[in-house]
């Protein structure tokens, strides 16, 4: 179980408690947080659940693999250093505290 | 708020995000969306590969728990279905006897799979794929020892089926009638790829070859699969993939125009302007193809709830969003950006032997979409390029050491993207 903080353009934050094995993609998904479409529903195809890490996160994350650097270079918004893919991002206890920023648009 | 009660009719992905789409522009009204399809919305794609293989749960492709139905106080009503659509009073009748009011309706009612047309073909182990209930009758019959299934139709659906059961071990043949697969669909360039993979992974693959007739045993099972010249194949298990009929039933009994589809103005709208329609049953005005089409896709269904959805909330726009499609075969990663049919030139980047490659797709001069096998920078990519409707011409593809990710980032104008207008604050706990 970890808690995730989604944090929209606006301002606002949602956060969510997200069980292991689901992904912070499908944790927006099952908890209704808007601003994350998925179009894909997590294989990394579609480039459309696109977040930006906290920057000043300290949390283990896994390394990008070279499927989602690839699909990071279409996303509707800049990528930048903090991009990754939300589907790519596995939830368990050692990143309980994550904050992510939603983009602008994800299409 | 221009609507107040908005009755959706079908719950797949069209009907699903239409209803999601209306909450999230802030749509206070009454929403009920109707499924026949118990338990309630899922995500289709995996029921040809991941489902089907058995690696992803029926849990993992319910599209949310049944919680978010009562959050986001939509009446879902799975295992219904629509008897009769009364326009003058604005009213549709469900077969449960149900008589619902509406001042929006929404025709989300998708499509089925068309039979074949040939003796024999309602023998027992006859199957096609479309829900969640055809996917799970296959899964148990691919989950035994090892069978010999026949797929007929080599597009999407035939070839992720063939590949997954080829993978859990099955005796794999796929009969296709074209001379090459996915021949609407693809350039030669990209089908002839993705048939060499089939072959390399022991698919027997035959093609311009016809069906003529299916054969069981006493019992009605299928057995054998006669073909044109008089050639047969022994079968425990056929799979008929040759493509999908629009469900129109609904909107030809209501007098609404049909063609092949609903037929939608650019803001979806059918021709009564209280009903829209969308996803794989509406024939909609593509700038992309410049005419009428149906597109079966999983992102054309959410697009297309995201204007329907604006539509009813009183700001429509026109539905131009780029087409895409994926398909997983094996471990080829097939990604289409635009529509790449009526094209008049290609340029291929890439490296055809090492199964990493692009197919630009031009007509006129002009980019209309983009073909890709594992190569994911390139998808993304073009489908930025189309959308912002960046030129790209074929001398610049064709140039040496062409690379779409040294090209600089042009800003991009999201397709008539939706604003949020509601806001969430709260701690929500999903068990």
């Amino acid at each position: 179980m970890a808690k995730i903080t989604y944090k929209h353009p606006n301002g606002t934050v949602t956060i969510v408690d997200v069980q292991a094995p689901n992904t912070v993609m499908r944790g927006a998904k099952l908890n209704n947080v808007d601003g994350i479409e998925a179009q894909c529903g997590g294989s990394a195809q579609c480039g459309t659940c696109h977040v930006y890490v906290d920057e000043a996160n300290t949390l283990p994350l896994p390394e990008m693999d070279s499927v989602e650097d690839d699909v990071l270079y279409g996303t509707a918004c800049e990528r930048t250093e903090f991009s990754r893919l939300s589907c790519q991002l596995p939830v368990g206890d050692e990143i309980d505290g994550l904050l992510v920023h939603l983009p602008e648009a994800q299409s | 708020m221009a609507a107040h009660a908005v009755v959706v009719v079908g719950a797949g992905q069209a009907g699903f995000d239409t209803a999601c789409a209306l909450r999230s522009r802030g749509f206070r009204g009454r929403i009920t969306l109707i499924g026949d399809e118990p338990p309630g919305p899922s995500y289709r794609p995996p029921l040809s590969k991941g489902y089907l293989a058995g690696t992803v749960a029926a849990e993992e492709i319910a599209l949310r728990p049944p919680s978010f139905y009562t959050e986001q106080d939509i009446e879902l009503l799975p295992g219904d279905r629509v008897a009769s659509l009364d326009r003058e009073r604005r009213t549709v009748l469900l077969e449960s006897g149900l008589r619902l009011p509406y001042d929006n309706l929404v025709l989300a009612t998708g499509s089925r799979p068309r039979t074949l047309p040939v003796p024999g073909a309602s023998l027992t182990g006859v199957l096609s794929l479309r829900g969640l209930a055809d996917a799970e009758d296959l899964r148990l019959r691919l989950s035994g020892p090892p069978r010999r299934l026949v797929v007929v139709g080599a597009g999407f659906i035939g070839l992720e089926v063939a590949a997954t059961a080829r993978g859990l071990g099955h005796d794999v043949t796929v009969v296709e009638a074209q001379p090459r697969a996915l021949a609407r669909a693809l350039t030669p360039t990209v089908s002839d790829r993705i048939v060499a993979e089939h072959r390399e992974r022991g698919v027997r693959v035959l093609l311009g070859r016809e069906v003529t007739a299916l054969f069981g045993d006493a019992e009605g099972r299928v057995q054998v699969m006669e073909l044109d010249g008089g050639e047969r194949i022994a079968a425990d298990l056929i799979v008929v993939g040759v493509g999908v009929l629009p469900n129109i039933e609904l909107a030809l009994a209501a007098d609404l125009l049909v063609g092949d589809g609903v037929v939608v103005d650019a803001q979806l709208r059918t021709s009564d302007p209280d009903i829209f329609a969308l996803g794989d049953c509406a024939r909609f005005p593509s700038p992309h193809a410049g005419r009428h089409v149906r597109v079966e896709s999983v992102q054309n269904a959410s697009d297309q709830a995201k204007c329907v959805a604006a539509a009813i909330c009183g700001e429509p726009y026109a539905y131009t969003a780029v087409p895409w499609f994926w398909s997983e075969q094996y471990a080829l990663r097939l990604q289409i950006a635009g529509l790449t049919a009526g094209h008049d030139e290609t340029v291929t980047v890439g490296d055809l032997a090492d199964g990493k490659f692009s197919v630009f797709c031009f007509r006129g001069g002009r980019l209309t979409g983009v073909e890709s096998v594992n190569r994911p920078a390139d998808h993304g990519i073009a489908r930025r390029l189309l959308t912002a409707g960046t030129d790209l011409s074929p001398e610049t593809v064709r140039e040496p050491g062409f690379d779409l990710k040294r090209l600089p980032r042009t800003p991009t104008t999201p397709t008539a993207s939706p604003s949020r207008t509601t806001t969430q604050e709260r701690l929500s706990v999903h068990a």
